[in-house]
C-alpha cells in the first residue's frame, strides 16, 4: 500500500507520524460520507495513516444523532425548493448547514496514537482553526460550553465528531465566504447567536490559502507530518 | 455476568450521556460489536461490547447522563450460565476471531476501566482548597468543563456549609416512627435539651448530604436534553432580561365599541375573506398609530446610540408545540385591519407548519404577544431584543364597570406594555399605551 509505505518512510526518517491530506473539492455529502466510512475501516485495520480530508459540499443541512427536528426551521419541502439536501448522520452535535464557500475538514485520526481523549481532540481541532484564522489576522477563540470557534461577530466554525474504536470521523466546517443566509433555515432567527465568515470579517483569503494554513496548523497542533496525496491514490 | 460501564473518554471527562442503545435487552451481542453510543461535548462515540453474550439488563436509559464507570448494563456470557461475576469485563469472553496481526493484543476499546473514586483531574488550586478546608470532593458536583470541580464550586460548597442548616431535617438519629405510642418517657430531670443537640458530643456528625442534587440519579425523574430551539429561547430570554431594564405598565381598555363592531361585521368578514376577525388586528392597528406618534418605542439601542426605524415591522409571538417564534409583519403601517388579520392568520399557520421564510422572522421593530387568547388577563412579557418594548394583550372579558356613576357591563381588556427603562421613561410609556387605548376606545375606521 502506498500509504503505509509513506508512513513507514516517515517513521524511518525518525519523523513524526504522518497525516495524509486530500482535497476532494466539491463533493456531495453522501459520497463524502461513504468515503469517510471506508477510510475509517481501513484506519481501524491500520492499513492507512491518519487522513485529513478537505471537501466543499453543495447546500446540505445535516442533523446529528442527538439533533431535534424542531431545530430545522424549514420543512423538507421548503429545503427541497431552496435546493438544499437534508441528511441525518451519526456525528455529535445538533443540526448544521454546509455549502459553497465553506471548508469542511474530516480528520480520520486514530486517537490511540495521539491521546485517548475525545475532549482534548475537540479542543485541539479548535486550536488548529484558531491558529489558522490568526494567519489571516482574524482573532477567534472558544466559548465555554459551546464547542466551535467563535469571533466577536459570531461563530465562524462548527465542530461535530463521531468516534468508533478511537478512530474519528466527521470534523469541522469553517466559513470562508459562505452565504450566511443559508444558516437561517436551521435555527429560528432572532433566537440564535450569529454566524459569521472570514469574508464577513473582511478577509479576502481564498479557499486554497485557508486550506494551506489549516494544514500547517494541523501539523503543529497534532505534531504530525502533513503529506499530500491525490484521489488517484485511493 | 459482565458489567458494562460508562467509559472514560478522556482525562478531563467525568460523565457521559448515553444517547442510544444499539442493542435491546435480550439481544445477542458479539465482543467488540457496537453496543451503545455516548455523547460528550459534540462528540458521539460508539462503544463496543466488552464481551460476547446476551445483553441481560439495561440499567441506564437513553438520554441519561451518568458518571464514568457507572454500570450501564449487564451481559450474560455466551454459555448463558450465570457464573460468578467476572473480575474484569474485557477478559471475560474469548475473542471471536483472531485479531489482525498488526494489532496490539490488548483490546483497544475503552470499555473496561478500573473503577476509581476521583472526580476527574483537579487543578492544584482546587486540591489545595479541598485539603485546607477538609472537603470531601466526592460530595461536590463539578460545574466546570466536563463536570470538573472548579474553585467556584468549592466556594459555593463552603458558603453553604457555613450557613447553619435549618433545624427541620435532622440527620440520622431520630427514632423510627412506631405505630403504637410508646409508654411516656420519664420526665426529664433537666430542662429538655433538643435531641439533635444532645447528640453533638457523641460521634462526629455525618457529613452534610450533598446539596447539589444530580437529578439524573433520582429514579422518579427523567432527564431529557433540551432541543436547540429550547436552548435558543432560554438563551434569548435570559439575554433580554440581562440587557434591558424591564418595566411593565398596565392599562385597562374598554373594548366594548370594538366588540360591537366586530360582532356586527364578523359574519360578513368571514364570508368575504375566508378567515375570522379577532380583536388582535384592532390592537395592532392602534399600536401602529401610537408607534407613529412615539417613534422611540419603535427604536433599538446600539451602545450609546438610539437607532430609530423608519419602518414599522410588528413581531407577533406565535406559540408552537414546543416553543415559540416571532414572525414579523413588515411595513405593518401600510395595512388596514383586513390586511393585518390576513397577515396574522398566514404567519401563525406557516409558523406552526414550519413554512416561514427566514426573512419573515427578522427585522421586527416592536412585538405584540396575545396571551389573552390563552385566557391570561395580564402578564409581564419579556422584550424581544434588540427591540425596546413589547405589548401584551390580555383576554377581553365582560365586566361590571362604573360609567357615569352607574354600573354598566363592558368588554374590558388589560394591555400590558413592557418597556426598556434604559430608553423609555414611565411617563412616555404611559402616553404611548394611553394612545393605544384611546384609538381602541374611540375606534373610527371602517372595517369592510
Amino acid at each position: 500500500m502506498f500509504e503505509v509505505a509513506v508512513a513507514e518512510a516517515a517513521a524511518e526518517r525518525g519523523g513524526s507520524p504522518t497525516c495524509q491530506v486530500r482535497d476532494l473539492g466539491r463533493m456531495r455529502y453522501a459520497e463524502a460520507f461513504d468515503l469517510q466510512r471506508q477510510l475509517v475501516e481501513q484506519r481501524k485495520r491500520r492499513e492507512i495513516a491518519d487522513q485529513l480530508l478537505f471537501v466543499e459540499h453543495p447546500h446540505v443541512v445535516t442533523m446529528g444523532r442527538n439533533g431535534h427536528d424542531d431545530n430545522v426551521l424549514a420543512s423538507p419541502e421548503v429545503l427541497d425548493r431552496a435546493g438544499i439536501e437534508f441528511h441525518r448522520t451519526d456525528r455529535g452535535g445538533d443540526v448544521t448547514y454546509h455549502g459553497p464557500g465553506q471548508i469542511v475538514g474530516y480528520p480520520i485520526f486514530d486517537l490511540r496514537e495521539w491521546k485517548r481523549d475525545v475532549v482534548a481532540y475537540v479542543r485541539a481541532i479548535e486550536q488548529v482553526l484558531i491558529d489558522a484564522l490568526g494567519e489571516f489576522g482574524i482573532e477567534s477563540g472558544r466559548v465555554d460550553g459551546a464547542t466551535g470557534v467563535w469571533t466577536d461577530a459570531g461563530k465562524i466554525a462548527a465542530i461535530g465528531v463521531h468516534i468508533s474504536r478511537w478512530v474519528t470521523s466527521h470534523g469541522f466546517a469553517l466559513n470562508v465566504d459562505t452565504d450566511l443566509n443559508y444558516f437561517r433555515y436551521i435555527v429560528p432567527c432572532g433566537l440564535t447567536q450569529p454566524v459569521t465568515s472570514m469574508r464577513a470579517l473582511g478577509s479576502a483569503a481564498t479557499r486554497n490559502q485557508v486550506i494551506s494554513a489549516i494544514e500547517r496548523s494541523f501539523g503543529r497542533v497534532f505534531r504530525c507530518q502533513v503529506l499530500h496525496s491525490h484521489m488517484e491514490n485511493l | 455476568m459482565i458489567d458494562v460501564v460508562m467509559p472514560q473518554m478522556g482525562e478531563s471527562i467525568v460523565e457521559g450521556t448515553l444517547t442510544k442503545w444499539l442493542k435491546k435487552a435480550g439481544d445477542r451481542v458479539e465482543r467488540d460489536e457496537p453496543l451503545f453510543e455516548i455523547s460528550t461535548d459534540k462528540v458521539d462515540t460508539e462503544i463496543p461490547s466488552p464481551a460476547a453474550g446476551t445483553l441481560q439488563e439495561v440499567l441506564v436509559e437513553e438520554g441519561k447522563t451518568v458518571g464514568i464507570n457507572t454500570v450501564v448494563g449487564r451481559i450474560a456470557d455466551g454459555a448463558g450460565a450465570a457464573s460468578a461475576p467476572a473480575p474484569a469485563a474485557a477478559q471475560a469472553a474469548p475473542p471471536q476471531a483472531a485479531p489482525p496481526p498488526t494489532q496490539a493484543p490488548v483490546a483497544p476499546s475503552p470499555v473496561a476501566t478500573v473503577v476509581e473514586e476521583t472526580a476527574g483531574p483537579l487543578s492544584p488550586l482546587v486540591r489545595k482548597m479541598a485539603r485546607e478546608n477538609n472537603i470531601d470532593l466526592a460530595q461536590i458536583k463539578g460545574t466546570g468543563i466536563g463536570g470538573r470541580i472548579t474553585k467556584l464550586d468549592l466556594d459555593n460548597y463552603l458558603a453553604q456549609r457555613s450557613t447553619p442548616a435549618p433545624p427541620a431535617p435532622a440527620p440520622a438519629p431520630l427514632p423510627p416512627p412506631v405505630a403504637v405510642a410508646p409508654p411516656p418517657p420519664p420526665p426529664p430531670p433537666q430542662p429538655q435539651v433538643p435531641a439533635v443537640q444532645a447528640q453533638v458530643n457523641v460521634p462526629p456528625p455525618p457529613p452534610p448530604p450533598p446539596t447539589a442534587m444530580t437529578y439524573g440519579e433520582i429514579p422518579s425523574t427523567r432527564v431529557e436534553p433540551m432541543s436547540m430551539m429550547r436552548q435558543k429561547i432560554a438563551e434569548h430570554m435570559v439575554f433580554s432580561k440581562r440587557t434591558s431594564a424591564h418595566v411593565t405598565t398596565v392599562h385597562k381598555v374598554d373594548m366594548t365599541r370594538i366588540a360591537k363592531l366586530r360582532d356586527k361585521v364578523k359574519g360578513q368578514f368571514q364570508a368575504q375573506y375566508g378567515f375570522g376577525l379577532t380583536f388582535l388586528p384592532f390592537v395592532l392597528r392602534a399600536t401602529i398609530t401610537a408607534l407613529r406618534q412615539y417613534p422611540i418605542l419603535n427604536a433599538s439601542i446600539d451602545g450609546t446610540n438610539i437607532i430609530y426605524h423608519r419602518d414599522i415591522n410588528l413581531g407577533i409571538a406565535v406559540a408552537l408545540e414546543n416553543g415559540l417564534i416571532v414572525p414579523v409583519i413588515r411595513n405593518a403601517d401600510e395595512k388596514n385591519v383586513v390586511g393585518l388579520q390576513r397577515s396574522v392568520v398566514d404567519l401563525a399557520a406557516r409558523a406552526r407548519s414550519r413554512q416561514l421564510r427566514p426573512d419573515e422572522v427578522q427585522a421586527g421593530t416592536f412585538s405584540i404577544t396575545n396571551f389573552g387568547s390563552f385566557g391570561s388577563v395580564f402578564a409581564t412579557p419579556v422584550i424581544n431584543q434588540p427591540q425596546v418594548a413589547i405589548l401584551g394583550v390580555g383576554s377581553v372579558d365582560k365586566e361590571p364597570v362604573v360609567v357615569d356613576d352607574a354600573i354598566a357591563i363592558r368588554s374590558m381588556c388589560y394591555l400590558a406594555l413592557t418597556f426598556d427603562h434604559r430608553l423609555v421613561d414611565g411617563a412616555l410609556a404611559d402616553q404611548f399605551t394611553g394612545k393605544v387605548k384611546a384609538v381602541l376606545q374611540e375606534w373610527a375606521e371602517e372595517i369592510l
